[in-house]
């Protein structure tokens, strides 16, 4: 290191690091509005703003919490369970990197941001076509500091599950299963849609699940390929796996659903799409390729059997959650405890490599994070529920969600609508006096 | 022969048909008309613009039965689409001229409901 480097910490900071890191932030956060999409295009049309909107509300209300407090709680100190207060309100976040980083503080608060604000967006795939706006926002916002930001500082803030050695590369833990089980708790809290299982519920707009999809999977590449933190090579390899995964994840479902029902279906692709790149998150830095491609090929496999098999049950976890998220979450970070190579990821050898206990630590995590996300997810929407009432009204499910949340329609074709004059006074006279 | 019209909520068109079949009516049409009949107008807005929205989406059913078929048609739909709120609809039951099969050329009671089988 040259002598001004010593003197300068802020020399540190590697500039290829910090571009891609930048456009890496961009990505995740397109993520979000990806998936409202993506989720719009899954549910009836009578409903594609609100749905829409709930993920448009994850951005406001996480992007706020996470700065004042989520990102404190999570990345502030070493402590086991829970970071401490120092970054309140971003309190000594700054152009110095954090730790041994190579990039702007500010810059690794913002990626590990949008991370916080796709999980909160995620949990509202459960609880679409019935929960009540503004009953989500508040629970996005205590979501978002009790659940999100503790189990982020478990995995990636120094907290004890990072400390016994569980390896999650992109966010296993923190977004995949914690939304995954959290929307299951969400789904028996809130309870069913009133016409689940009594009518047929079907997907308004295959075209918008398949564009959500494919800008997920283009914004992954940001999620996996930035949770480097630098240009290095555990970002170029979960890069290339967050390739290579998707598309094995999509032959699979291709084969499934040719056995299953004797076509190929695009909704499938879709969610076969979504199901590569989680399983591939916790994983992508750590594993080869070539075991990228097994693990898209054989963890769909779960994933497709929770998919087929939920709908049979009571349980109106309307958009599949728990199947693409905390299953093959949970899939994914037991995966690379089997074959995680330290020829590949210069860090732990997974059991076909010779170390057992890393598989062992990857057990611990999901044992841990899915109990955590689903009992206190539970409690915090009981508790939310005590002081207002979760589920929009039999009517307004009925007439739709967008017309009764919102005063909007999606598909608005302005027939038999009145134009209102605003309420000026020079406006209401030329309304009231034509001649 | 009656022609009994079903002006309902879209949102109880499901009922209506589940009604229908429990009635044993078979034949039926549906199309999505918009209407404005005595319910409060909704007021929506986008960006500045506020509009009060004066016609509502409805479900039209249509369905064509024998004399002794109409009021069981008539209270399926009465019972499949009342929420007890004002917008819930009306049913119109006028006379029928003539009705025909097309596959078979059948004309009158044998076209409409109750289906007879042969």
């Amino acid at each position: 290191m040259s002598a001004l480097g010593a003197v300068l910490p802020i020399a540190q900071v590697d500039s290829g690091d910090t571009a891609w890191m930048l456009a890496a932030t961009a990505l995740v956060l397109l993520m979000t509005p990806a998936l409202g999409l993506f989720y719009a295009g899954l549910v009836r049309s009578k409903n594609t703003l609100n749905t829409f909107m709930m993920s448009i509300a994850a951005i406001a209300i996480a992007g706020v919490s996470w700065a004042l407090i989520g990102y404190s709680l999570a990345f502030d100190g070493e402590g086991a369970l829970i970071g401490g207060l120092g970054h309140i309100g971003l309190s000594g976040v700054g152009f110095e990197p954090r730790g041994e980083g190579t990039i702007p503080h500010l810059v690794f608060m913002a990626f590990q941001g949008t991370f916080c604000i796709i999980t909160v967006a995620l949990i509202s795939g459960a609880v679409v076509e019935r929960m009540r706006f503004g009953a989500f926002m508040v629970f996005a916002a205590l979501w978002s500091v009790l659940v999100y930001a503790v189990l982020a500082h478990w995995a990636f803030g120094g907290g004890w599950l990072a400390e016994q050695g569980t390896l999650d590369f992109a966010g296993g833990v923190p977004v995949e299963m914690a939304s995954g089980f959290s929307a299951l708790a969400a789904a028996l809290v809130v309870g069913a849609r009133k016409d689940y299982g009594r009518q047929a519920l079907l997907p308004h707009n295959a075209v918008y699940v398949l564009v959500g999809a494919g800008l997920l999977w283009f914004g992954w590449f940001g999620f996996n390929g930035g949770s480097g933190l630098s240009t290095g090579d555990s970002s170029v390899l979960a890069f290339v796996n967050t390739l290579l995964t998707p598309a094995c994840a999509l032959l699979t479902w291709f084969v499934l659903d040719l056995i299953r029902g004797k076509r190929v279906t695009a909704i499938g692709a879709a969610t076969a799409i979504i199901v590569g790149c989680v399983l591939i998150t916790p994983a992508g830095g750590f594993i080869s390729p070539a075991w990228a491609m097994v693990l898209g090929f054989v963890g769909a496999l779960p994933c497709y059997v929770a998919i087929v098999w939920r709908p049979r049950t009571r349980v109106d976890e309307t958009l599949d959650v728990l199947a693409a998220h905390g299953i093959a979450g949970f899939t994914g970070i037991l995966f690379l405890g089997l074959v995680a190579q330290a020829s590949w990821n210069g860090v732990a050898d997974g059991l076909f490599y010779g170390d057992a206990g890393q598989l062992w630590s990857q057990v611990v995590a999901v044992v841990v994070t899915p109990a955590y996300a689903f009992i206190v997810t539970f409690i915090l929407l009981k508790l939310v529920g005590a002081i207002m009432p979760l589920r929009a009204s039999e009517h307004d499910e009925a007439v739709g969600m967008d017309v009764t949340q919102h005063g909007e329609e999606a598909y608005a074709t302005g027939e038999g609508a009145i134009l209102l004059m605003p309420e000026t006074d020079g406006e209401k006279k030329l309304v009231a006096d034509p001649g | 022969m009656k022609l009994v019209i079903g002006i309902v909520r879209p949102e109880k068109a499901n009922d209506v048909l589940e009604a229908l079949y429990r009635a044993e009516v078979r034949g039926v049409s549906i199309s999505r008309v918009q209407g404005h009949g005595g319910e409060l107008d909704r007021v929506e807005t986008y960006r500045g613009t506020t509009v009060k929205m004066g016609l509502s989406e409805k479900a039209r059913f249509e369905v064509a039965v024998s004399d002794d078929f109409v009021q069981p048609t008539v209270e399926a739909l009465c019972d499949g689409a009342r929420t007890g709120e004002v917008g819930d609809g009306k049913i119109f039951v006028v006379p029928l001229e003539q009705a025909v099969r097309i596959r078979t050329g059948e004309s009158d009671k044998a076209a409409v409901t109750p289906v007879v089988k042969k």
